[in-house]
């Protein structure tokens, strides 16, 4: 879509009425993402259009991924020839002097931003919303991501006329690459003196993948110009909608819980429904009963503590096990969604192949209780297990004995309830709702943190070892807290500092400072 | 091979008198050695220099064709030693390498070659690596033109400017017979332009004619007495025969010499910079007509006192804009004056920053600083660039909202895993004091990785844990070289003094096939078949053959538990002594490039082909995060829970997936979790693919119906 800014200036009429100027572009890209086939399409269609054109960049070690930048100048050659002499372009871009920003990523467009590049009285700032998440953002152990929105404000205050769509999408929808509809959009615009066909035979001479770039350069072309869908195609996930098994369940969230927590708990009672069966879903409801008297009794009408402990209490009752993976890992609609994402066509055929690595800590998990705590403190039988589960294995699930196996492990969901890890998790959630329950009467806002703490408990292995021993060293801090004005405010910088890092040195740091 | 190609655009060296050749800025270059009837040319890539180099190697053909020899060094020091050849005859020859390291690297050779002189012309391309994009230190050549009396030639960053220099570095090289340092940095040596090019010229005498008619001349070889001739041969002849030359010829340039009492003094390489700055500050026009003398110095070393003295005259400021520090040519510049008893003021460092890169806006705010002191009308202040205005009111992004996004391993890097098993070596002993080198391998020293402690130039890992010897501790160092390092000099400054000096420590080579980092280049372990290089030579035979008894080879680094019980190994073994580990797996930028167009030829031959890629179950992730803090992989992203109960985002594969199996390998070795699948996709399967995959849909086929079954009724719709 083209945003115009409102507060847009008419262009100074200063020394450009009486020499002419250079052109300026800049594109901000990273490493390997087109950035330099674009730049070369620009100067191509420049050089053929009676342009003089340079460009230039410091590729260096930055073409391995990192952000790098191209800056081009253009200048007519009708002006060189009326003057006599040969114009001196820059070869770098001046903050503030620059007529067209191309950036290929939504944090790239920020930073020509931070740079200075994109100025409201002068610069056309095309920008793709898609987003290619740095390091930072990838390695949190929650949520790193930043807000795309503020991005995007901020490129809509600092440009003149911004373009923003998400090119990326659009070019995996031509087959092509992003520099293609990029280029596309920068011939939308206008803001280089050339015609559509112009832009178009650049593509041309250029000589690969004509086809599909010239498709991706037209769907470029009128997205430009399109209202823009929605935002970066992210999309939060949608809430379910039950089936007729479990309007019966159903019909008692409606009738019995506050509005406010229905979508998380019918979500919930799917889930466990799923999970386990229907009884299951229905000790759910029975635990959160006395969560929403205590809420509507101390909270303060939105139902903080009942929306958090039900939406954790249905993912802690749903917690991941050998039997669980196995399950969803053998789902008819699970094929079906690995063949749309690596797109197999007709004619192809598609193996799955899983990476497993059961080790004796699982396989107790598992076996019925007693035995599974034989199996973990014998010597001899532990390490006889070890023995063959010292690797990992890759199953097959596409082959008939590979989903044999998991199908197997899948039906053991029967005897879930027997298995040591149900008797440990089932303890474990209820301490925890005993210790909401007990909270909330006194601190309410100090239940409603207590609710959201199992968020820390993510993962398999050493990853969930690692969470729950941060779990229950949070939760050995809430009796000092209780006493504490603020610990509620409190509660919650202990669970960041949790998610800060994975060594947990955060972590430590936080609680010797509750315990000061 | 390398990474880029120049095929095409090689042809354009083919271009005669009065053609116009568009181009890249280092293709230039080698037109214009071709133009000047060079007989040699060597070099080692590196930023800017790598595609010089690449270019050089596609236009082997052509340049053998015009009877010029065209070698890839071993190092610098060789590139720089190579130049010997125009000692004792008339050969013109050049080297390319990348500034300062390279230079660093070849000063030994530089300055022998500068105390005994040239007779035919020597010419020393360097690719200045400063300031933004940098990969290295920031330092200046020019004091290594200083230090040996090489002359320094820093060119206007245009392509005819350019061809200019290289032409004329090797006249003036013969004319004062001295070596000339050409400098080019790195934006003139990516700029597209366009210059009006002249005929190919085959050098009029050969490399044959040398080596047929051996010549020697004691007093051109440095040693003892004739080295203390050279030393005043320096000073007393060349020098002033170089003034002499640049003077004659013009080299540097005026422009509006007598327009004001007031003046700039500018680099060669600033002045594309310094004339935007004036055209901003409406004291030029587009094409350089400007209103404030310039004296631009193609020539930054030597400066030439006549010419200082003739622009300073009668003015009563300069300003001098000179790149980086210290600030000798200011310091030089002063000298003159004042032992002319000019009383020219001199602005330089006071108005513009000692250190950094000068970008536009940089010189901007230098110029007005100056003209504002001398000439204060000439500023119309209600037109002030917008750089100097300060832009009120344009709103900025929050900086948290923007992250740096430094270079990192590449999908499917083979380096990715070593550091992977590094990390779960140091989960059960503990950190290590890790010793890096220069490579792709070095981006270990980022996030998500945080390994290693020095880096102290290329082929110096192992080198630079050599203090490390203690009898005290049975921990050992780590020390890291790629194959690059390893060959360039990390063999004997690394391998050969470690079995010297009787080290316990440990090495690893990444053994990549390429000299990754600069572009893919072939080295004497590459397994490419080069019709021109000897290729496929083994490290680990290299290493035994200078004596290291505990050298193991890991032939797939994907094997993370592989690697990660191997370094344990080597870490924890009895036995005292060097080890060396080599780990190999090509480097997959590479890889792809010569597998992917191959693997789409066979398939739409019909022929049966798997494609792999990985994926993530987003139903069983929890999204911790944990895979992509032990790989950092472009391909392994995140994306939006699917699940309405979850918060973080899942981990998830992008399409850029080339199948390398780290995921599958770390998942195993970390024991992290069960999300990760590997997906093979079946290209024209065969008939027993076929009826494989018959009986296996109907038997999953019933099975999964009867899990449907099960869950019928749960989900509506």
């Amino acid at each position: 879509m083209i945003d115009t800014n409102p507060a847009e200036r008419p262009a100074s009429i200063n020394a450009g009425a009486r020499t002419p100027k250079a052109i300026t572009v800049a594109i901000l890209a990273m490493g390997g993402e087109g950035g330099g086939v674009l730049a070369d399409w620009i100067v191509d269609l420049g050089e053929h259009s009676g342009y003089y054109a340079q460009t230039t960049s410091v590729p260096g070690v930055a073409q391995r991924t990192g952000s790098t930048i191209y800056y081009l100048e253009m200048f007519p050659e009708a002006a060189v020839r009326a003057a006599g002499k040969e114009p001196v372009l820059a070869l770098m871009p001046v903050p503030g002097e620059v007529d067209i920003v191309i950036a290929s990523e939504l944090m790239e467009a920020g930073r020509a931003i931070q740079r200075g590049l994109v100025t409201p009285d002068r610069t056309t700032l095309i920008a793709s919303t898609h987003r290619v998440y740095s390091m930072t953002e990838k390695t949190a152990v929650a949520d790193g991501r930043v807000d795309p929105a503020k991005l995007i404000d901020a490129a809509r205050a600092a440009a003149k006329v911004l373009v923003h769509n998400d090119f990326a999408r659009i070019a995996e929808q031509t087959g092509s690459v992003i520099s293609a509809p990029l280029f596309g959009a920068l011939a939308a615009t206008g803001g280089l003196p050339f015609s559509r066909q112009q832009f178009e035979e650049a593509v041309r001479r250029g000589g690969v993948g004509v086809e599909s770039s010239l498709a991706a350069f037209a769907a470029g072309f009128s997205a430009a110009g399109e209202p823009r869908a929605a935002a970066a195609g992210e999309s939060e996930a949608g809430w379910p909608k039950l089936g007729p098994r479990l309007h019966a369940l159903a019909k008692r969230v409606e009738a019995s819980f506050p509005p406010a927590s229905h979508a998380i708990l019918l979500a919930g009672v799917q889930r466990l429904a799923d999970y386990q069966d229907e009884s299951y879903a229905a000790e759910y409801l029975d635990r959160l009963d006395p969560i929403r008297d205590l809420d509507a009794q101390y909270g303060n009408g939105d139902f903080a503590l009942l929306r958090e402990s039900g939406r954790y209490l249905a993912l802690w009752m749903s917690y991941e096990d050998t039997i669980r993976v196995a399950d969803l890992k053998t789902r008819r609609t699970r094929f079906e969604r690995v063949h749309r994402e690596v797109r197999t066509g007709q004619t192809q055929l598609l193996a799955i192949n899983e990476f497993l690595h059961p080790r004796v800590e699982e396989i107790s998990d598992t076996l019925p209780a007693a035995l599974g705590r034989w199996l973990l403190n014998t010597g001899w039988a532990r390490r006889l297990v070890e023995r063959f589960t010292h690797q990992g294995r890759v199953v097959e699930t596409t082959s008939v004995s590979g989903f044999l196996l998991l199908y197997f492990v899948a039906s053991l969901r029967r005897w879930r309830r027997r298995s040591l890890r149900f008797e440990r998790e089932q303890r474990r959630i209820g301490e925890w709702l005993a210790q909401v329950t007990a909270l909330a009467p006194e601190d309410y806002a100090l239940a409603v943190e207590v609710s959201e703490c199992p968020r820390l408990v993510k993962g398999y292995g050493d990853t969930h070892l690692r969470g729950s021993r941060n779990f229950d060293a949070v939760m050995d801090a809430v009796p000092m807290l209780r006493r504490a004005a603020d610990g509620a405010r409190r509660l919650k910088k202990l669970r960041e500092a949790a998610l800060a890092d994975e060594s947990g040195q955060k972590l430590a740091e936080a609680l010797r400072e509750v315990s000061a | 091979m390398a990474e880029r190609s120049f095929k095409r655009e090689v042809q354009k060296l083919y271009l005669g008198d009065g053609e116009e050749f568009h181009g890249e800025g280092i293709l230039a270059v080698t037109k214009a050695l071709l133009q000047s009837g060079v007989s040699y040319v060597a070099g080692y890539q590196g930023a800017p220099i790598s595609h010089l180099m690449d270019v050089l190697n596609d236009a082997n053909d052509i340049l053998e064709e015009l009877g010029v020899h065209f070698e890839h060094s071993a190092s610098e020091a060789t590139a720089a030693a190579t130049l010997a050849a125009s000692v004792n005859y008339p050969l013109r020859g050049a080297v390319a390498f990348k500034s300062t390291v390279g230079t660093n690297v070849a000063s030994d050779a530089l300055a022998n070659l500068a105390s005994g002189g040239v007779t035919g012309g020597a010419l020393i391309i360097v690719g200045e690596d400063y300031g933004e994009g940098s990969s290295i230190m920031q330092e200046r050549s020019h004091a290594f033109a200083m230090k040996s009396q090489i002359w320094l030639l820093d060119p206007r960053p245009n392509l005819p400017s350019i061809v200019r220099a290289v032409e004329q570095g090797f006249a003036l090289s013969e004319a004062s017979n001295t070596p000339v340092m050409l400098e080019l940095r790195v934006r003139a040596c990516h700029v597209h332009g366009r210059f009006i090019a002249k005929n190919n010229a085959r050098p009029r005498f050969t490399l044959s004619d040398a080596v047929e008619n051996p010549v020697r001349d004691v007093s051109r070889i440095v040693l003892p007495p004739a080295s203390f001739l050279h030393e005043q041969e320096k000073i007393q002849k060349r020098w002033p025969a170089a003034q002499t030359f640049i003077r004659e010829n013009a080299l540097n340039e005026f422009f509006a010499e007598r327009a004001q009492d007031f003046g700039i003094i500018l680099q060669g390489g600033m002045y594309n910079t310094t004339v935007r700055a004036l055209e901003l500050l409406g004291l030029a026009d587009a094409f350089g007509e400007c209103k404030i003398p310039l004296y631009v110095l193609n020539v930054t070393y030597p400066l030439v006192d006549d010419e200082i003295k003739r622009f300073c005259g009668g003015k009563r400021g300069v300003l001098l804009i000179e790149e980086g520090q210290p600030d000798f040519i200011e310091q030089n510049l002063h000298a003159i004056l004042r032992k002319a008893g000019l009383e020219t003021r001199i602005l330089g460092k006071d108005v513009l920053p000692m250190a950094g890169e000068y970008t536009a806006a940089t010189v901007i705010q230098g110029v007005l600083k100056f003209v504002e002191r001398y000439a204060p009308h000439l500023i119309d202040k209600e037109r002030l660039p917008r750089v100097v205005r300060r832009l009120a009111g344009v709103p900025e992004p929050a900086g948290d909202q923007i992250h740096p996004r430094p270079p990192s391993f590449c999908t499917g890097c083979p380096e990715r895993p070593i550091f992977t098993a590094m990390k779960l070596v140091e989960r059960e002993l503990g950190e290590h004091h890790v010793s890096c080198d220069i490579g792709c391998h070095l981006f270990s020293i980022l996030p998500p990785f945080n390994i290693g402690a020095t880096t102290m130039g290329y082929g110096l890992g192992w080198a630079s844990s050599a203090a490390f010897k203690t009898g005290k501790t049975d921990k050992r160092t780590i020390s890291i070289m790629g194959d690059g390092g390893f060959w360039h000099n990390g063999l004997t400054s690394g391998v050969g003094n470690a079995v010297f000096n009787q080290s316990d420590s440990v090495l690893l080579v990444v053994d990549n096939s390429y000299t990754a980092a600069t572009g893919g280049q072939d080295i004497l372990s590459s397994h490419a078949v080069n019709p021109i290089r000897t290729t496929k030579l083994s490290i680990a035979d290299a290493v035994r053959g200078v004596g290291v008894k505990w050298v193991k080879t890991i032939t797939r680094t994907y094997d993370v538990a592989g690697m990660r019980d191997l370094l344990k190994e080597a870490l924890t073994t009895k036995e005292k002594g060097p080890k060396v580990i080599v780990a190999q797996s090509e480097c997959m930028l590479n890889q792809q490039r010569r597998v992917k167009p191959l693997m789409r030829k066979l398939a739409n031959q019909g022929k049966r082909v798997v494609r792999e890629r990985f994926g993530v179950d987003a139903d069983t992730c929890t999204g911790d995060h944990s895979c992509i803090r032990l790989s950092g992989c472009p391909s392994l992203s995140i994306g939006p829970n699917p699940d309405p109960l979850r918060k973080d985002p899942v981990a998830t594969v992008l399409d850029s997936c080339v199948g390398c199996g780290l995921c599958g390998e770390v998942a195993h070795a970390a024991v992290l979790c069960p999300s990760f699948f590997r997906a093979d996709v079946v290209s024209n399967p065969s008939a027993w693919d076929g009826l494989k995959g018959g009986v296996r849909r109907a038997v999953i086929g019933f099975l999964q119906r009867r899990t449907d079954r099960r869950l019928a009724g749960i989900f509506a719709g």
